[in-house]
């Protein structure tokens, strides 16, 4: 099937959704996605942030689609052609789902734990206003207990429903879920259960904000104060394969290793992601490489440094020629000392 | 008087029971579509030109036609009683009081399709229509019409009645089907749609209780009788509930292509306004259709004559027409505040929305917590613009229709009655008295807004 995002042309197997067939071109043609998650089923549709316009809908019956399509749902048709970054009906369509987003999430980066690897953070930088047009209450709940492991913030929760789908699909046991409607609707566990399964720490890594974070983590540090490196142990629960936060020789924190795209690459078990903390658990193997834009990538020391070179000598006389000009004064006549 | 097609029978003394029902004639469809071919009762309902009376007036016999049948799947029908829209209120009226009327549709209707289980999705709140609905079902097992082998044919059909849990968004048919399913009423995003893949994986047909009961009569007379009746591509009658400020509010059945004028003034129908007040809007369609100011209810742009039917009604796209929907007709005299009930539309969207996708989410709560802010006095300059632009970023970005819904009344009440909007935001004192517009009808206060400059 060929598919042509942006002026694209591409070549995909039937059944690709459109923000698959974007995610093999990638670079700018990625439309963001904050509740789709290509390791978990069923995901996306519910954000609205991959809106694109397609301007033809195949080859067969090329009409252009009359609304916007979610990308992360919408199949790709023979002889397709989507806008994505060439679409202004896009672009706005994005800037009204980051204003909505934004609405009832509090913009409390300085102490959020996500902060510096927030999807959020990310969409309202590229496509956010300056400033906000809503005046009302924000939305808050009372916090409320969900495990010794996760630590729910609900008033950052922007609903995406991939932590719901990772405990139906990755723990294989569900105790929590969507209450509720409306913007009134929140996660929580039922019947005040808590969230214990082997593999609820998954949690963590697929939501997209600060709703779900680390407890053994929390205020620790910033991630952008952390390195990274891949290390793996032999693990019978998962494939044991992570990536370590380190501060210096301490272990911080346990992830699963994400892509390019904020997925895991595979989930990984509470043990390893919760319970060891000594280097000695882990074979360390490198450090983790992370985008060029990331803010985790700003105390990159793996990367090549430029040389500063700074001309002090160059620098220092062309300041001592103005200062001279500016003493000497030469069209200025030195009244004084025809009086003295 | 009109032709009547689903108020035929509806004034027969004890119509609800099935003896009553059955010696007027009822189940007579039944006993011709047992003999006849499905397909052809679809072709049937095909030439009707019969449209989906849920409120999209999608051809019904088309939405049939679409029913994967190769796929050896079992399929469904399932009837959409979920009625919960402000100001619409017709399908009680048919389920209460000729409860069978809808059985023998969905009998019809089934066969059709080949379906062999079906449901109707009724409100929660309509419990006692639940339970005639019940009640007739159990009449319908017991004299043979549902079943095994219903008489003699070899066609086995049952029948069950599910009670909502009370949530709007449970009329939209894919969420309707979660609920169905006993899972949260999230609508699904299509394709695929609920044709090839609806309630449990199986090829489903949602069809609203209007449309199913209108079925019988087109199987029993035929296809072309029915398109004769009514005007254009809008064939056949249509029932709708009037509320508001006319003297005979209530539900009345009439042909299309009858004139919204005559609807409104005739005596046999709402009788013309309460009092004799002035007119001043028109929701044709129920609440989630944009409301018509005065100058643009009787005549259309083009300066024609506004008809009851599909095409006139939204002549002219939203800027100057509206939509028939599901015919909820709410008619609004002088002494209505368009910006309160605005607020009100706005709140009720709000509160129902599911909360799935974003833009409907958090677009609702916003527009109903800034219009409650211009409703009590509080309202600035630059509200209205943001209302503006809300509703155009809700609107088409959304998985559902709903967004669609709570973003155009919005947007007709900003188009037509700005004025009222200004008026609100720029004399709070007067707005907070609470009776503006009641002892104050707003052609009255109207100078104010041209003689006070801020």
């Amino acid at each position: 099937m060929k598919v042509t995002i942006d002026g694209i042309e591409l070549e995909v197997e039937p059944g690709t959704t459109v923000l698959q067939a974007a995610r093999m071109i990638g670079g700018d043609v990625v439309p963001p996605a904050m509740c789709y998650y290509s390791k978990l089923k069923d995901t996306g549709g519910n954000c609205r942030a991959c809106l694109v316009e397609v301007s033809k809908g195949s080859e067969a019956d090329p009409r252009p689609m009359p609304k916007m399509m979610p990308s992360c749902k919408t199949g790709v048709m023979d002889g397709m052609e989507v806008k994505v970054k060439t679409s202004d009906r896009a672009l706005d369509a994005r800037k009204a789902v980051t204003e909505f987003l934004l609405i009832n999430h509090p913009l409390d980066c300085p102490v959020c734990d996500q902060a510096g690897e927030c999807d959020l953070q990310n969409l309202s930088f590229k496509h956010g206003l300056e400033k906000t047009r809503f005046k009302e209450e924000k939305r808050t709940f009372e916090p409320e207990n969900i495990g010794d492991k996760i630590q729910l913030h609900m008033n950052r929760c922007i609903l995406c429903y991939r932590c719901v789908h990772t405990a139906e699909q990755v723990c294989g046991s569900r105790n929590h879920g969507v209450l509720n409607r409306g913007d009134h609707a929140q996660i929580s566990t039922y019947v005040s259960a808590a969230i214990d399964h082997e593999m609820s720490g998954n949690m963590i890594d697929v939501c997209p904000v600060g709703a779900l974070t680390d407890k053994t983590f929390r205020f620790k540090s910033r991630v952008w104060f952390n390195k990274p490196f891949d290390a793996h142990r032999n693990c019978d629960k998962c494939c044991g394969k992570t990536t370590l936060w380190m501060f210096g020789n301490e272990i911080q924190r346990v992830t699963a290793r994400k892509d390019e795209f904020h997925e895991v690459e595979e989930f990984i078990c509470n043990e390893c992601r919760f319970d060891h903390k000594e280097v000695s658990d882990w074979v360390i193997e490198g450090p983790r490489k992370f985008e060029k834009w990331s803010v985790i990538n700003q105390s990159n020391y793996t990367r090549k440094m430029d040389t500063v070179k700074i001309d002090t000598e160059k620098h220092i006389l062309e300041g001592r020629d103005q200062d001279r000009k500016k003493i000497s004064m030469t069209e200025v006549p030195y009244k004084n000392t025809e009086n003295s | 008087m009109g032709q009547k097609i689903l108020f035929e029978k509806i004034h027969i003394p004890g119509i609800k029971t099935y003896d009553v029902y059955r010696e007027n004639g009822g189940y007579a469809s039944v006993e011709k579509a047992l003999k006849m071919n499905p397909d052809d009762i679809t072709e049937e309902v095909k030439t009707s030109g019969l449209r989906g009376r849920g409120g999209a007036g999608f051809p019904v016999g088309l939405k049939w036609s679409f029913i994967d049948k190769k796929s050896g799947n079992p399929r469904h029908l399932v009837c959409n009683a979920d009625e919960s829209e402000p100001g619409t209120f017709k399908d009680r009226y048919l389920m209460e009081y000729i409860p069978h009327l809808l059985i023998e549709g969905m009998i019809t209707s089934s066969f059709a399709l080949g379906a062999n289980l079906s449901y109707i999705y009724i409100r929660g709140e309509y419990m006692w229509v639940f339970k005639t609905l019940e009640r007739a079902i159990k009449e319908a097992y017991a004299a043979g019409w549902l079943g095994k082998n219903i008489k003699g044919s070899g066609y086995d059909l049952d029948l069950h009645v599910h009670c909502g849990g009370g949530a709007y968004i449970c009329g939209e048919e894919t969420a309707l089907i979660e609920s169905l399913e006993g899972k949260r009423g999230n609508p699904r995003i299509k394709p695929p749609f609920p044709a090839v893949k609806g309630l449990w994986q199986n090829p489903t047909v949602v069809n609203n209780v209007e449309s199913i009961a209108t079925v019988p009569w087109i199987l029993l007379n035929s296809g072309e009788d029915y398109a004769k009746i009514g005007l254009g591509r809008s064939t056949g009658t249509k029932l709708f509930s009037v509320s508001g400020h006319v003297k005979k509010p209530g539900v009345y059945e009439i042909e299309m292509g009858m004139t919204v004028d005559e609807f409104m003034n005739s005596d046999e129908y709402c009788g013309g306004m309460i009092d004799d007040r002035p007119l001043k809007g028109l929701i044709p369609g129920g609440s989630s259709v944009p409301i018509l100011p005065q100058h643009l209810i009787f005549k259309t742009a083009n300066g024609e004559d506004r008809l009851m039917t599909y095409e006139s009604l939204a002549d002219g796209g939203f800027a100057t027409g509206s939509s028939l929907g599901s015919g909820g007709f709410i008619v609004y005299n002088d002494t209505a505040c368009i910006v309160r009930n605005t607020w009100n539309f706005s709140r009720f969207y709000h509160h129902e929305s599911c909360g799935q996708c974003s833009p409907c989410r958090e677009g609702t709560g916003w527009m109903e917590k800034i219009l409650w802010r211009i409703e009590n006095g509080q309202g600035t300059e630059e509200d209205i613009d943001v209302l503006w632009s809300i509703q155009a970023k809700i609107e088409g970005n959304t998985i559902c229709p709903l967004g669609d819904a709570a973003a155009w009344p919005v947007a007709a009440a900003i188009r037509h009655f700005r004025d009222e909007f200004e008026y609100h935001i720029r004399f709070p004192e007067k707005i907070k008295k609470r009776d503006h517009f009641v002892n104050e009808p707003f052609e009255k206060v109207k100078h104010l807004l041209n003689t006070v400059t801020i």
